[in-house]
């Protein structure tokens, strides 16, 4: 089991919608939002190429934030969700510091707060907020291991991208490009 | 020539526009971190190597201004927590991955040797009982007696038995010392080198550069407290060595970058014709480096030099180089 996303930036317009749902699913204090939107233009005029993508934790595989965590709030769950416990959690910021993608940040409450790829939902059979209320379905979310998964089959047949895979992290939200 | 413009939605406090989490708090407790480190070491190490009496100041009283160092600098990570009334977490668990766990555990560990080590000299260090606060004296009343106008003596048995077995064993605990002190030392760059996500800290090389800075610091405090001329030409003799290492090592890094990958180039250049360029070679290189470096010469060739002057600049460096590398840090990014 290992639970991954794929975004098509062919098809997502950036309607934030996902970002919406997001909050309003999770709670997300005003002024806060666990995934957002980046848009890219590249390229000089009249020749530009503009890209439109969803983007949040990327629940790596190889997870610095865990990593450098000092107290164990910071950890993987199973299917390979990252997540923090509240409870556990000081507000140090090294894991804010150890994200490449600046996927976490201080919740008002006092501890470390990101995606959770809505795992609340996904234990219900359901898909991550942002995935189920996407108007141009262009996210898919299930599990990688599985290869008849939706998930699976649109990473084995289009041309993919991770963020920053630069920084070594092994993202596991791809994006079809 | 391609351009790439990125926009982005996302305006969490502290993350946007560029990274923030990290304030004030952090780069004076890695500073005040480093001092303790430089401070403790050079009093095990002048144990170790059985110099102690030329070297007064920095056994008997150095530990206690080290001691002062780390309670602050824990006062100020305190400060950094957003959820400070769960610091105690820290403790529940020894995470090796994690370089705060580490510093965690060392800094509780420092401080408790370099109390022992400082009970242990109390009575060489304040051999009259003269203080003269009030609450201080009650406070102090409860583990000590006064025997006469000219000494105390501690109130139990137990402590006098302790405080007999840690001068017995002085150097034994003088190695655990010098040890410790140069974990903490080199802790203080770790936790910065400890980030892949930003390239500027991302450097092995920080461990020792921030070591060093430490020890510097370290013995330009000692050499501003000695009475003793020796020792005060002594430290200046140790800071001119170490002056010329940091700067080594400083130049390694920035050789190290330019030779990386392009995230780490870019992170060069905001010191070298970027934004940190003339607050970094101003304050850490000139007036906290080359400046007290010449001045040091020339006291070795026999100039007067006023110690005041090398030591404070040397503290200044050393307290701007962390500032501007825990700013910097968090604002140089991947950027994909």
């Amino acid at each position: 089991m290992r639970y991954g996303m794929a975004i098509d930036t062919k098809k997502c317009v950036g309607c934030s919608d996902c970002v919406v749902a997001c909050q309003t699913e999770n709670n997300v204090p005003h002024g806060y939002s666990r995934d957002w939107i980046a848009e890219t233009v590249e390229g000089t005029y009249p020749d530009l190429a503009m890209e439109i993508r969803s983007e949040r934790c990327n629940h790596c595989d190889n997870t610095p934030c865990v990593r450098t965590c000092p107290t164990g709030a910071s950890h993987v769950t199973e299917g390979g969700i990252v997540k923090v416990t509240h409870e556990e959690c000081i507000g140090c910021g090294a894991c804010i510091e150890s994200c490449p993608y600046d996927a976490r940040y201080f919740h008002p409450d006092g501890y470390v707060d990101k995606c959770t790829f809505c795992d609340h939902r996904v234990k219900n059979g359901q898909d991550p907020a942002c995935v189920s209320v996407c108007p141009t379905h262009c996210m898919y979310f299930g599990d990688l291991d599985d290869p008849n998964s939706e998930v699976s089959k649109k990473v084995a047949t289009r041309k993919t991208k991770v963020l920053a895979p630069e920084a070594g992290t092994k993202p596991q939200i791809f994006y079809l490009i | 020539m391609r351009e790439e413009l990125i926009t982005s939605g996302r305006m969490n406090p502290l993350i946007d526009p560029y990274l923030n989490a990290w304030h004030w708090q952090i780069p004076l407790y890695l500073f005040l971190g480093g001092l303790a480190a430089g401070l403790l070491f050079f009093a095990g190490y002048f144990i170790i190597t059985g110099k102690e009496s030329k070297y007064q100041t920095t056994v008997k009283y150095g530990p206690i201004v080290a001691l002062g160092a780390i309670i602050i600098g824990l006062g100020a990570l305190l400060l950094d927590l957003k959820h400070p009334a769960y610091f105690w977490q820290l403790y529940t668990t020894i995470r090796f991955d994690s370089p705060m766990s580490w510093g965690a555990w060392v800094l509780l560990l420092t401080s408790v040797v370099s109390a022992v080590w400082i009970g242990s000299y109390l009575k060489e260090a304040f051999p009259k009982f003269g203080c003269k606060i009030g609450f201080m004296r009650k406070l102090l009343k409860i583990v000590i007696v006064e025997k006469d106008t000219n000494s105390w003596d501690w109130k139990f048995n137990w402590l006098q038995k302790f405080e007999k077995y840690a001068q017995d064993k002085r150097k034994a605990w003088a190695w655990v010392m010098v040890v410790l002190a140069v974990i903490l030392g080199v802790y203080t760059g770790i936790l910065l080198s400890a980030f892949n996500a930003r390239p500027l800290w991302n450097s092995a090389i920080l461990g020792p550069l921030f070591l060093t800075s430490g020890l510097s610091t370290g013995a330009a405090l000692l050499m501003i407290m000695t009475k003793n001329h020796i020792e005060k030409l002594a430290y200046s003799r140790i800071d001119l060595l170490l002056i010329v290492i940091e700067l080594f090592f400083i130049t390694h890094m920035f050789m190290g970058f330019l030779a990386s990958s392009e995230v780490k180039v870019e992170a060069a250049q905001h010191f070298l014709g970027g934004d940190y360029t003339v607050t970094f070679w101003l304050n850490v290189i000139i007036l906290g480096l080359i400046i007290p470096g010449i001045l040091e010469a020339l006291e070795l060739l026999k100039f007067k030099i006023p110690v005041i002057v090398p030591g404070i600049l040397i503290l200044w460096g050393g307290m701007m180089f962390r500032f501007i590398m825990v700013d910097a840090g968090q604002v140089i990014r991947y950027l994909y």
